[in-house]
């Protein structure tokens, strides 16, 4: 039709990277942020109270403002990458690297997870498949990885791998309820994925109150400690000091396989052929149960990697708030593969950011009165942006015609 | 009387470095039928989007009654008397007739209360002034395409339009209704109103148009008289010589490729329509079957593609049942499918060209291999076959959305006469397609039934079945009524296709 030509000349010459409604949407979310800095500071709030009782009083509220909006913002960049002067130090007389390094290493820390979670749920969107219960299969990975890691004894070389195959076997089993009931009778994974993150949190305790995994010795919820023999060690050894660990070499094996199945293999071809139009692909002789089943199951296993990495390289142990409330990288993990636009490159950004504005975010808690909670409404404002390119293309007058590309990736609601 | 005299001059529009429109000039008087002939992506549609104040013009201007007009949105063309019907309606299905009508400017009596009689008595007159024949209590979704369209028309003279735009208004249409449509635009001319009718089928040019403007390539490349000649018209369309009929020679018939037993396929709600189907279709022949749109061949083809369920009856392709087997067993038992609707059951319109073009065979050597698939290997089939079918892209890894309709369908055709198949199977081939277009796929299905394979068109176009078949069936109400020679006058063809078999009392 000639108004579909139409349409995509005038989008190959006039629209903006779909990269910029990203970017400019990261940079709203923290021009919004420092407003809610602003309006919540009473020592900001006081200095504007005191404008008009001296003068130079207005250049007083300003300063105070810039110096507070300054100092929040300036401790989430220097605890989540790096500290200038402390490098600089570490840089000048070689002492002290663990310390220079320590904010990149726990960003690093907190993405592995949180990437491979991501990539499991971006790759359910390619096909069009909603899987909002990556938290709850996260949480049976962590929970059949823990019985693996700590319930066995072997050596490393074997428990590792054991302990982690374990995990995304906890993912599998969470994640192929919904896609055999998606498949066989029609039922909406929405629904049934996010159903099941409840009932796995409460077999979370169940389990952690038995005897098979708690902790000897313990009346609460907390479970046995993984084996040593069973733990995703630190890269740079146990004394480095630095918490950074097997787990993101993991993540990135992770995005290599997801990069390769998207864009390299059949299966992949198949599951993007059906995220992009159902009725094609059964006309083209694609198997919509078995691609249905396939996303759940290898989306469930991710999910479940990302659990068990998380227990084994840093808590070591499981408790009732395993990825509970802010921690729930299965919920973020949504967001985040939005942000990423579901590709697995995309994805690495998205999880990086959002790694260390949580990381960020906590130094900021600490070193001002600025609680953690900044950081997720700067996540939150991000994400809203990324949703609603019309509104960014107004604001910044861009002129963006991908805002289907992004409500696309979305339409699993329908 | 109310009318209008419409002007355009040097209308330019351009997206970026690419023109679309290029100083179009055209006048349209008062109580005119203007023909805007031109193939798909000729620049008609932007042409009729700057003027119902979609689009801004980057130069030109648009003159009503000699005034110089410009108009920021539709809503101010709607003021100023112009009428558009666009090709996709927009319409709320579960609304009534007269509520689509005066939704937007709803007529009120006192407190505000929708006054919905007064609506319903002006449809009824209008209806009745241009013989449209249009209920206003019926609701939308339970309408046929054709009178959707006739409310269309009623919301632009409800707005009291002088100008209506037609965009491509036949395409979505029966034989029947094409017919009854072009009666009302005599009327509609007759009270003074003036149509803008922007089409690429000839037939309805000659039979309908007071002047003709022929666009091509964003330009106007001259104007013509109803009374030229089609082969003269087209190949100004097109710009080169078009043959309009499509040459076959005798070929020897083969065995049975596809055959049809007995067959009953259900729609969606469970009720039979395709009832006891029987045909066969040989090698080297093209069966065409004809009907009115909705009579059953789309689940008849759906149930031979195994996208939908057989209830009773086979289908044998080449000596394999192929009864209810699934898309894949069915595409590798030798099926070549170009299905009726094309953007949503045989392309991914976000994909490349050269994915389109191996969809149905991703795992196929030289493909794939081991589950990885051969991405150059799938580029050069792709570079191969857009130059074999003549698709016009700008490259193979393009999303096929770039493309116009035409050439999406190349792709189709492209990707399914590329593979070894036994019969092909094709479901109204050439619909939405420019003449260009149409003789090239034309030529394509002759040739596959030349090199000895089976081929069931079907089509409600009564040009393209004659054109084509060696053998034409007729289908309706879910029976084929008829299995008649090429040769047959088409008022006989007709008559089957309403159901009137001899001796039936129907």
């Amino acid at each position: 039709m000639s108004n579909s030509t139409k349409a995509s000349l005038w989008v190959r010459y006039t629209s903006k990277s779909p990269v910029f409604v990203t970017v400019f949407s990261v940079v709203l979310g923290l021009v919004v942020g420092a407003l809610v800095i602003i309006a919540t500071s009473p020592v900001i709030l006081h200095s504007w109270s005191q404008i008009f009782s001296s003068w130079g009083g207005i250049f007083h509220a300003l300063k105070v403002t810039l110096d507070n909006v300054g100092a929040a913002y300036r401790s989430i960049f220097t605890g989540s990458i790096v500290d200038p002067p402390q490098f600089w130090h570490a840089l000048t007389t070689g002492k002290d690297w663990a310390v220079a390094l320590t904010p990149i290493s726990e960003t690093l820390t907190y993405t592995a997870p949180l990437l491979i979670a991501s990539i499991g749920v971006g790759i359910a969107f390619q096909a069009g498949m909603f899987n909002i219960g990556a938290n709850g299969q996260a949480v049976m990975g962590g929970i059949v990885g823990t019985a693996a890691g700590s319930m066995l004894h072997l050596p490393t070389a074997v428990h590792v791998p054991l302990t982690l195959l374990a995990g995304i076997l906890g993912g599998v089993i969470a994640g192929i309820i919904p896609g055999l009931l998606k498949a066989f009778t029609g039922a909406h994974e929405v629904i049934i994925t996010l159903m099941l993150n409840y009932v796995i949190a409460f077999f979370l305790i169940y389990t952690l109150l038995s005897t098979a995994l708690q902790q000897p010795g313990q009346q609460n919820d907390v479970s046995r400690y993984l084996d040593p023999t069973a733990q995703l060690s630190p890269l740079f050894g146990a004394h480095s000091g630095l918490r950074v660990n097997w787990g993101i070499i993991i993540a990135g094996l992770v995005v290599a396989f997801a990069w390769w199945f998207l864009e390299r293999s059949t299966l992949g071809f198949d599951f993007r052929v059906t995220g992009a139009n159902p009725k094609t692909a059964q006309a083209s002789g694609i198997n919509a149960k078995v691609v249905i089943v396939l996303v759940f199951l290898i989306s469930g296993g991710l999910a479940g990697l990302a659990g068990v990495v998380q227990v084994s390289s840093t808590t070591h142990f499981l408790d009732g708030g395993f990825l509970v409330g802010s921690a729930g990288i299965g919920f973020t993990a949504i967001t985040v593969s939005l942000l990423g636009r579901n590709n697995p490159i995309g994805i690495i950004w998205g999880s990086l950011l959002f790694a260390a504005l949580n990381v960020g975010g906590r130094v900021m808690q600490a070193s001002t009165t600025i609680p953690l909670d900044l950081a997720t409404i700067i996540q939150s404002v991000i994400v809203l942006f990324v949703a609603t390119p019309v509104l960014v293309k107004e604001i910044f007058r861009l002129r963006v015609e991908h805002a289907e590309a992004v409500q696309l990736s979305v339409k699993g609601w329908s | 009387m109310k009318s209008m005299h419409l002007e355009l001059r040097n209308i330019t529009k351009r997206f970026g470095n690419f023109t679309a429109n290029n100083k179009i000039s055209l006048t349209v008087e008062p109580g005119q039928i203007h023909c805007l002939l031109g193939e798909n992506g000729a620049g008609k549609s932007t042409l009729m989007n700057v003027l119902f104040g979609l689009l801004e013009p980057d130069e030109g201007e648009i003159l009503i009654d000699g005034e110089p007009v410009k108009f920021a949105n539709s809503g101010e063309a709607v003021r100023r008397g112009i009428g558009m019907v666009h090709q996709h309606f927009m319409l709320v299905p579960v609304f009534s007739v007269a509520e689509n009508v005066v939704l937007g400017f709803e007529p009120t009596k006192s407190f505000g209360r929708l006054d919905l009689e007064k609506a319903s008595n002006d449809i009824r007159r209008v209806s009745k002034e241009f013989g449209l024949e249009v209920d206003p209590d019926a609701i939308i979704e339970e309408l046929s395409v054709g009178i959707q369209q006739r409310v269309e028309i009623l919301k632009a003279l409800n707005h009291d339009a002088q100008l209506l735009i037609l965009d491509e208004p036949t395409a979505v249409l029966t034989p029947q209704e094409i017919d009854s449509l072009l009666e009302i635009m005599r009327s509609l001319t007759a009270a003074g109103k003036s149509i803008l009718f922007i089409t690429h089928k000839l037939k309805e040019v000659q039979a309908i148009a007071d002047v003709i403007t022929i666009i091509r390539l964003g330009e106007v490349v001259g104007t013509a008289l109803p009374s030229d000649p089609e082969t003269v018209l087209a190949s100004k369309m097109v710009g080169r010589e078009v043959n309009l009929t499509v040459a076959k020679d005798e070929v020897a018939q083969g065995d049975t490729v596809l055959e049809i037993r007995n067959l009953i396929v259900h729609d969606d709600r469970g009720i039979p329509v395709v009832n006891n189907v029987s045909l066969d279709i040989h090698g080297g022949e093209i069966l065409a079957l004809a009907g009115v749109q909705g009579n059953g061949q789309t689940e008849l083809v759906e149930a031979i593609a195994g996208i939908r369920r057989v209830e009773s009856g086979t289908i044998t392709l080449g000596g394999k049942d192929i009864t209810n087997n699934s898309p894949r067993q069915i595409l590798d038992a030798g099926l070549g499918h170009i299905p009726e609707d094309r953007q949503s059951n045989g392309l991914v319109l976000s994909m490349s060209v050269a994915d389109n073009m191996v969809l149905n065979t991703p795992r196929r050597a030289p493909f794939a291999k081991r589950g990885t698939r051969n991405l150059k290997a799938v580029d050069e089939n792709a570079q191969t076959l857009v130059k074999n079918f003549d698709v016009r892209t700008t490259s193979t890894q393009a999303p096929l959305s770039s493309l116009s309709g035409g050439n999406q369908q190349k792709v189709i055709v492209a990707r399914e006469l590329s593979r070894p198949i036994a019969a092909l199977v094709a479901s109204q081939p050439t619909r939405g397609l420019d003449v260009g277009s149409i003789e090239y796929v034309h030529k394509q299905i002759v040739n596959e039934r030349n090199s000895g394979r089976g081929v069931l068109i079907v089509s409600s176009e009564l040009d393209e079945v004659f054109a084509l078949g060696d053998r034409i069936a007729v289908m309706h109400n879910g029976k084929i009524t008829g299995i008649v020679p090429p040769s047959t006058s088409r008022s006989d063809v007709g008559l089957l296709m309403a159901g009137v078999t001899e001796g039936s009392n129907e």
